[in-house]
């Protein structure tokens, strides 16, 4: 059916902030289907509350509103644009759940809007438990057998129904899922069946077959209206069932499985996609027996997913892009297939190469976290890797995780005892990739690995052969090392085991390790044997036809498809297949049907962020994705090297030309032997590509913008301090040094508390206020351990206690543009990250907003920074001293670009590329103040994070965040509030725990809320001191305490709205505080601990009290400060 | 021990034997199915080629005894990007370069599967030689005096030679499924045996005949209608079996698939192209033009029919949605349809599999 005329203005749910499970695949899909609907005409309307994502770029809607995802908001958006559709699939679990409400609260009805994609009788089949499986059992389709049991005659029932063994127990409604387990008789089912009983709070149990050790696998699938159906990618994971799909290590295609198996699975997924009407994409998840064919429907999951950008960026197939164009009505065969140009949309791509992807945690960052992976996911974002070979697409995957590894080994593995192996590889944690490797090398056998893993033997063979070639670069590392020395000639073994060795991946650095053969004079040798990697390119259909999407992942092979000529090699070794001189082997270009070769343009690489991970989250996409789209209008080729594939960056059109690939040295190198660009922009890519800019800087690579000296003289302590003393700007006193006995000195010179971290490491990581002797030198062990750079220094700095303010600015050499300046809500000692703020700030003098002005520019011509840099400042009293320089693009740029108007990532593009600020219309010092002003505020992931303390600290927790905007400041802060689920009602129940040197400033914010209506818990401290000072409160029992109320019932029975909580320096206290923080996160129950954002829910309640209705309005509607439909202040 | 890859424009390809030794000659194709080596190997259509997969780790879960579709490896010669040696899966029993070697077929890995590829696909198909034992211009001179792919009449090879009726394999047996209702001949150009199982499932008594069978023949078995299996080669060279089935029009409801469509197209009239690079793989869409339906089907085929001087008679009711070449004709007026592409699958997508039961209906509404 060609496109429907009836829809001319359809609106886009977002999925808001970032966290565990829904992460930046859908930034990438909703930007995606809003290009996709556009290019049909239709006018699209959007909303989310994420800032970080280019989706909420005004040029990818015609309406970009920036609100809370909620029914309140969405609705006075229909109001506003009264859209003809709703496409609520591309925003993740938000969208359909922003759907369902939407529809139950009767907005679609009363606007007449059509909800577009998936039915919501779909949404509700696949989400609801007993809807679900009822309808598998409609369509034959087999779900696992389950009990729900509130009585022991139950068990004996199931036990007599003669079950499939082994069961699973899960006990309904106990904290952390305690009580559960697996039986594997009737014996042990009666056993774990009654206690679970006892525990669950329900008396509820369920019991499950367990499917443990089956093979999980999935399908994307897509529905046209014709009911066309088809599959785009199947997937099988390397961790069998039990770990949830998103902590799993994934490759596409299916590798175990015959044709038979494959496509009894395909057609039951497409049997569940017809039966669920979905017009769009769908992911299917099976689980396989391996040991016959046998299988279960897991979940289904009526929309775009993770999944479903994975299986995008693995075939090239755009599945969102498609979607969105079905959803308006074409079918698969009327949309052109974007990679080739000339065939349809309508087939199933078939790839010549393997993908693994492996999730990334956040166990660096949170070491006391819980590492055990299970059904609940925990990782916050995700590698892939393409290569013609399980081994080398694993090694090159596990090298882009950024973990400090680029081999399958711990840093601690000597350390591990067998028993420690064996536990490792039943109870499967992030590590377990490295310990299966670990047990392999030990001698450990496949078959004994499989028995305690399950993991397919296919899987573990290929890691064998890893470790293979391990021991025989070991015990042959002579030979390599013979080559390097210039013996090319006699050493021909040595070339081919060097050749087998790069083709399985194995890193210059790690080949090295093993030989003792010099790094450069490897890569030396392999240059002069020809034997550096090829690129070839992803086209959806294995070569069959000619595709126009230059998207490359290197490979050894024979032949190159880049069509870049760049080096001849001296023999033919390269690809290691073919010794005679062919017409094809083109000394290593590509055949005369490949792209052509490109014209004399010139070309700047762009190094992505790679993984998202807590610190370095989707906002360096959107900067990456900024920086290229500038390049093109700049008239350069631009390229981007990336390997996340959730998102926009690592799309096929975003750049003009997309590899897929680790971010090392080694493996950025060999693109640039490749392009020979012009330059390389690191300053856009967070730390990841920032720490680049030394290694490239040596190798004599151009790099555009800031050159490695601005990044060493931010980051060396010594050059700083001399810089700031130059400049007569003031810091908090403190060094750099090394080792536990000059912390101490330098700590005691400055007085406790101190600010502690490693430098050279993002996100705040390990950084700790430090308030004795003893907690320092513990501090100092532990930072040792996660520093990727061992050699470089600690940084002490005095803990000054003040407001906090940070700034991006972008200078050319001349000139310095300060596009605002933004306020955090809470004090220094809270990391940035997880700070909300505000821009314009809202409680600074001038005489401040000068100092920060004027320290900026000067510091931004000291550095010679070309670009942007990021700087946070502390105001200790009446002066602003600086704490942080960074001289790349920051995490608030894109909420900064979006609320000032100033697009800072095109602007600090050009100048890189040397067009100057003046030129672009732009002058040194603070823009323009906007009429509007916005609240940047953080989004936490604790939920799934168990034992993960939520208290905000000088370490960054957050995984995103969300942005109010309106026009005055106690409006933003309210829909801030509501946007990152801090939504308390203006009156309700709270506790109040507050520790002692907090009490005396506690006492007016308690009050405030006591004046607004709240009902204030406390314990007997806290409230006899709040009693005093006559601020009315109820006293309940600490946790321990066996008479009702204690403060652990309220929060279990879900009695308060709100808790807060300040750490107190005594542990006993401290550990009890964070038993009811965690409660309180299980509950939903909004949890601050610091005060500064206690005062300020408190005036985002107050002026929801007044009556004041914020805003709801485009994004660019506030930047113009007096909208037509202005609600007048009430 | 090492393996070269010659094809007639001079290529060389050098990579490592991994089945038998000795010399091969062949056409060069390759397939593009991710999944199905084993039922590729024995699926007569490929007689006379060399096979080379794009998908570039193959024999990842072995071989077994149930996934074959004819009782041997038909393929010419075999060729992979990476052998797996240690194959996974329940029914494997066991290596594919077992397989390879004791059927004696001459096999590589270790080459630049997609350089390959896409050398065909600019270049066209093309004869080529694999050898483990001749030096490169030996190779040449076997591959320059040896007939070309064109040339050959390789379904004689392939079909059988005596009549007989299907009695069920392995995976499918007869005992499994309820009496026939119906009666159908089964022309073998070189079946699969999918296709048998499927009819045998929608309730077919199922005589399978030489490619040799006249229409008389094909007659006195006293079919209630009649099936013209896929096969190898130029569908020109069959002049006989094109005759047996103008005479069969009309007379018994029929089903051609892949060169059986092809005869049917030469028995309206319609002329034979060869397709450059060919339709191999398990992801062709194929369109429904009555319908509007899309399907993504299982392929195998070197040739086509090209519509043009096709009789009225005939309508063109599927194409592929990638070139727009013919996949499907019906007759306008009898119970005839015929398919360039694989319902039977195998390898490859099940979705057009009710193909037989519309067929079955055509055959019991004639009856």
């Amino acid at each position: 059916m060609p496109k429907r005329n009836d829809l001319k203005k359809v609106m886009v749910v977002g999925s808001g902030p970032i966290i565990i499970g829904q992460a930046a695949e859908f930034d990438y899909a909703g930007t995606q289907a809003c290009k996709s609907l556009r290019e049909e005409g239709i006018s699209v309307v959007l909303i989310n509350s994420n800032p970080a994502t280019i989706m909420t770029d005004v040029e990818v809607a015609d309406k970009v509103y920036i609100e809370p995802i909620n029914v309140e908001f969405a609705t006075r958006v229909i109001e506003r644009e009264r859209p003809d559709g709703l496409l609520p699939t591309l925003g993740g679990q938000t969208g359909l759940n922003l759907a369902v409400e939407l529809a139950s609260a009767g907005v679609l009805e009363k606007y007449n809007v059509e909800l577009l994609g998936t039915p919501l009788q779909a949404i509700m089949d696949a989400e609801d438990r007993e809807l679900f499986r009822s309808l598998m059992r409609e369509i034959g389709e087999p779900v696992p057998e389950s009990w729900i049991v509130e009585r022991t005659q139950q068990l004996q029932d199931i036990i007599d129904s003669n079950p499939p063994w082994p069961l699973i127990v899960r006990p309904a409604y106990t904290l952390g899922g305690t009580g559960g387990g697996v039986a594997y008789n009737p014996e042990e089912l009666l056993e774990i069946g009654s206690r679970g009983l006892k525990l669950s709070l329900k008396s509820q149990v369920m019991i499950e077959r367990c499917l443990l050790g089956w093979k999980e696998v999935e399908y994307e699938v897509m529905r046209d209206s014709n009911d066309t159906c088809i599959t785009i990618c199947s997937m099988e994971n390397f961790d069998p069932m039990g770990i949830h799909t998103g902590d799993s290590i994934v490759v596409a295609p299916m590798q175990t499985l015959t044709d038979k198996e494959y496509q009894m699975l395909r057609s039951a997924s497409l049997k569940i996609i017809r039966a669920l009407k979905i017009e769009g994409g769908c992911n299917v998840q099976l689980a396989m027996s391996p040991n016959g064919f046998e299988y279960y429907v897991i979940e289904v999951n009526p929309r775009v997913s993770r999944s479903s950008a994975l299986a995008s960026k693995a075939t090239g197939y755009p599945i969102a892009r498609v979607a969105a164009k079905i959803a308006i009505g074409l079918d698969l065969d009327e949309i052109p297939n974007a990679v080739t140009g000339k065939t349809k949309a309508a087939f199933e791509p078939t790839i010549d190469y393997i993908v693994a992807k492996i999730p990334r945690w956040p166990f660096d960052k949170f070491y006391q976290a819980d590492r055990t992976v299970g059904t609940q996911m925990k990782a916050t974002g995700e590698v892939m890797s393409i290569d013609r070979t399980f081994e080398a697409a694993i090694m090159k995957a596990v090298r882009s995780l950024e973990i400090g590894l680029n081999w399958l080994r711990l840093k601690n593995a000597d350390e591990l005892t067998n028993d420690d192996i064996e536990s490792g590889l039943v109870k499967a944690t992030d590590e377990r990739l490295f310990i299966v490797a670990e047990a392999l090398r030990r001698g450990y056998t496949v078959e004994r690995v499989h028995e305690l893993t399950k993991i397919d033997p296919w899987f573990l063979r290929k890691i064998c052969n890893i470790i293979d070639m391990e021991n025989e670069l070991q015990s042959r590392g002579a030979e390599i090392k013979a080559l390097t020395a210039g013996q090319i000639a006699t050493q021909t073994d040595a070339v081919d085991l060097l050749q087998r060795a790069k083709s399985m991946r194995f890193p210059d650095k790690v080949i090295s390790q093993f030989t003792s053969a010099n790094e450069t004079q490897l890569r030396y040798v392999q240059k002069k044997l020809g034997m550096l990697p090829k690129f070839k390119m992803v086209d959806t259909c294995a070569a069959e036809f000619e595709a126009e999407t230059p998207y490359f992942y290197s490979c050894h092979e024979r032949e190159d498809e880049t069509g870049c000529v760049t080096f001849t090699p001296s023999s033919s070794v390269g690809g290691g297949m073919i010794s005679t001189p062919s017409p094809l082997a083109g000394e290593g270009r590509g055949e005369g049907d490949s792209l052509p070769i490109p014209q004399p343009k010139k070309k700047a690489i762009v190094i992505g962020s790679g993984p998202i991970r807590i610190g370095q989250g989707v906002e360096f996409d959107y900067c990456s994705v900024h920086s290229a789209w500038a390049l093109r209008e700049a008239g350069y080729e631009s390229i981007i090297i990336n390997n996340n594939p959730e998102t926009v960056s690592t799309d096929f059109d975003t750049s003009d030309r997309l590899y897929f690939e680790p971010l090392t040295v080694e493996d950025v190198m060999n693109v640039i032997e490749y392009e020979q660009p012009d330059g390389i922009i690191l300053q856009f890519g967070g730390q990841t590509a920032i720490n680049l800019a030394k290694p490239l800087n040596a190798l004599g690579i151009p790099i555009f913008g800031s050159d490695f000296k601005s990044i060493d003289l931010a980051e060396d302590r010594d050059q700083f301090e001399r810089i700031l003393r130059e400049l007569n700007i003031p810091k908090p006193a403190g060094r750099a040094i090394f080792g536990p006995d000059a912390a101490v000195q330098v700590a005691k010179e400055i007085g406790y508390p101190v600010l502690v971290r490693p430098s050279y490491v993002l996100g705040g990581r390990a950084m700790e206020i430090v308030y004795t002797e003893k907690d320092l030198r513990q501090y100092m062990k532990h930072a040792v351990e996660v520093s990727p750079d061992p050699d470089a220094p600690i940084l002490v700095d005095k803990y000054v206690i003040g407001k906090e303010v940070e700034v991006d600015v972008i200078a050319d050499g001349v000139d310095c543009l300060i596009p605002g300046i933004m306020e955090h809500i809470e004090r220094a000692g809270v990391h940035s990250g997880d700070s909300m703020a505000v821009c314009p700030p809202q409680t600074l003098s001038q005489d401040i907003i000068n100092q920060i002005t004027s320290h900026a520019i000067k510091l931004a011509m000291a550095l010679e920074v070309r670009g942007l840099m990021n700087i946070q400042f502390v105001i200790d009293g009446s002066e602003v001293q600086v704490i942080e320089v960074n001289p790349r693009a920051s995490r608030t740029v894109p909420y900064l670009s979006k609320i000032t108007g100033v697009p800072m990532i095109h602007v600090a593009t050009n100048v890189v590329l040397g067009k100057s600020l003046k030129e672009q219309g732009y002058e040194t010092g603070l823009y323009r103040r906007q009429p509007s002003l916005a609240v940047k505020a953080p989004v936490f992931s604790f939920q799934k994070l168990t034992e993960v303390d939520v208290s905000l600290g000088p370490e960054m927790k957050s995984t995103g965040e969300i942005m109010g905007i309106d026009m005055d400041f106690s409006r933003a802060l309210y829909k801030a509030m509501v946007a990152c689920n801090l939504d308390a009602p203006v009156a309700g129940k709270m506790i109040a725990t507050i520790a002692d040197q907090d009490k005396e400033e506690a006492v007016d914010i308690i009050r405030e809320f006591v004046d607004l209506g709240y009902e204030v818990y406390a314990t007997e401290g806290t409230s006899h001191y709040f009693k005093t000072k006559g601020v009315p409160t109820i006293e309940v029992r600490k946790i321990g305490d066996q008479q009702s109320p204690n403060l652990m019932e309220l929060i279990v029975q879900n009695k308060v709205d709100l808790l807060i909580n300040t750490a107190s320096k005594d542990r006993k206290i401290e550990m009890e505080a964070a038993m009811i923080r965690k409660a309180s996160v299980q509950r939903s129950i909004p949890c601050l601990t610091s005060l500064d954002t206690a005062r300020a829910l408190c005036m985002a309640l107050r002026s929801k009290q007044r009556g004041e209705k914020p805003e709801c309005l485009p994004v660019d509607e506030y930047l113009k400060g007096t909208p037509a439909d202005l609600t007048t202040v009430g | 021990m090492k393996a070269i890859l010659l094809l007639a424009d001079g290529t060389i390809f050098e990579g490592e034997s991994i089945g038998a030794s000795g010399t091969t000659i062949g056409e060069s194709v390759f397939a593009t199915a991710m999944t199905g080596y084993q039922e590729m190997l024995t699926d007569p259509s490929f007689a006379g080629q060399l096979l080379t997969l794009t998908y570039p780790l193959v024999g990842n879960y072995g071989v077994n005894t149930e996934d074959v579709e004819s009782g041997k490896i038909q393929v010419e010669g075999f060729i992979v990007r990476e052998l797996c040696e240690e194959p996974s899966n329940w029914r494997s029993s066991m290596s594919l370069r077992e397989y390879l070697t004791s059927a004696g077929v001459v096999s590589m890995q270790g080459i630049d599967t997609r350089a390959l590829t896409r050398h065909l696909r600019v270049s066209g198909v093309m004869m080529g030689a694999m050898s483990t034992e001749l030096t490169t211009s030996e190779l040449k001179n076997a591959l320059e005096s040896a007939p070309n792919y064109g040339d050959l009449n390789f379904v004689q090879r392939v079909s059988t030679s005596a009549t007989y009726e299907w009695t069920g394999d392995e995976c499918s047996k007869l005992s499994d499924l309820p009496d026939p209702k119906c009666h159908i001949a089964l022309i073998d150009l070189g079946i699969k045996r999918n296709i048998a199982r499927c009819l045998a499932k929608e309730g077919c008594k199922v005589t399978i005949l030489s490619c040799n069978a006249s229409a008389d023949d094909v007659l006195r078995v006293q079919p209630d209608g009649v099936v013209f299996s896929p096969g190898p080669g130029d569908p020109r060279q069959l002049k006989d079996t094109v005759a047996t089935m103008r005479t069969l029009i009309g007379k018994k409801p029929i089903l051609g698939i892949c060169l059986g469509h092809q005869m049917f197209g030469m028995a309206m009239g319609g002329n034979i192209i060869k397709l450059k690079f060919g339709h191999r793989g398990a992801n062709h869409p194929v369109k429904n033009i009555i319908n509007g339906r899309v399907s993504i089907t299982s392929q195998n085929h070197g040739y086509a029919v090209h519509p043009d001087k096709l009789s009225n008679d005939v309508q063109v009711e599927r194409i592929n949605l990638n070139d727009g070449t013919v996949e499907g004709l019906r007759h306008k007026h009898l119970p005839i349809f015929t398919i360039q592409y694989h319902p039977e699958a195998s390898a490859g997508p099940l979705d057009e599999g009710y193909l037989f039961k519309d067929f079955v209906n055509n055959v019991m509404a004639a009856k």
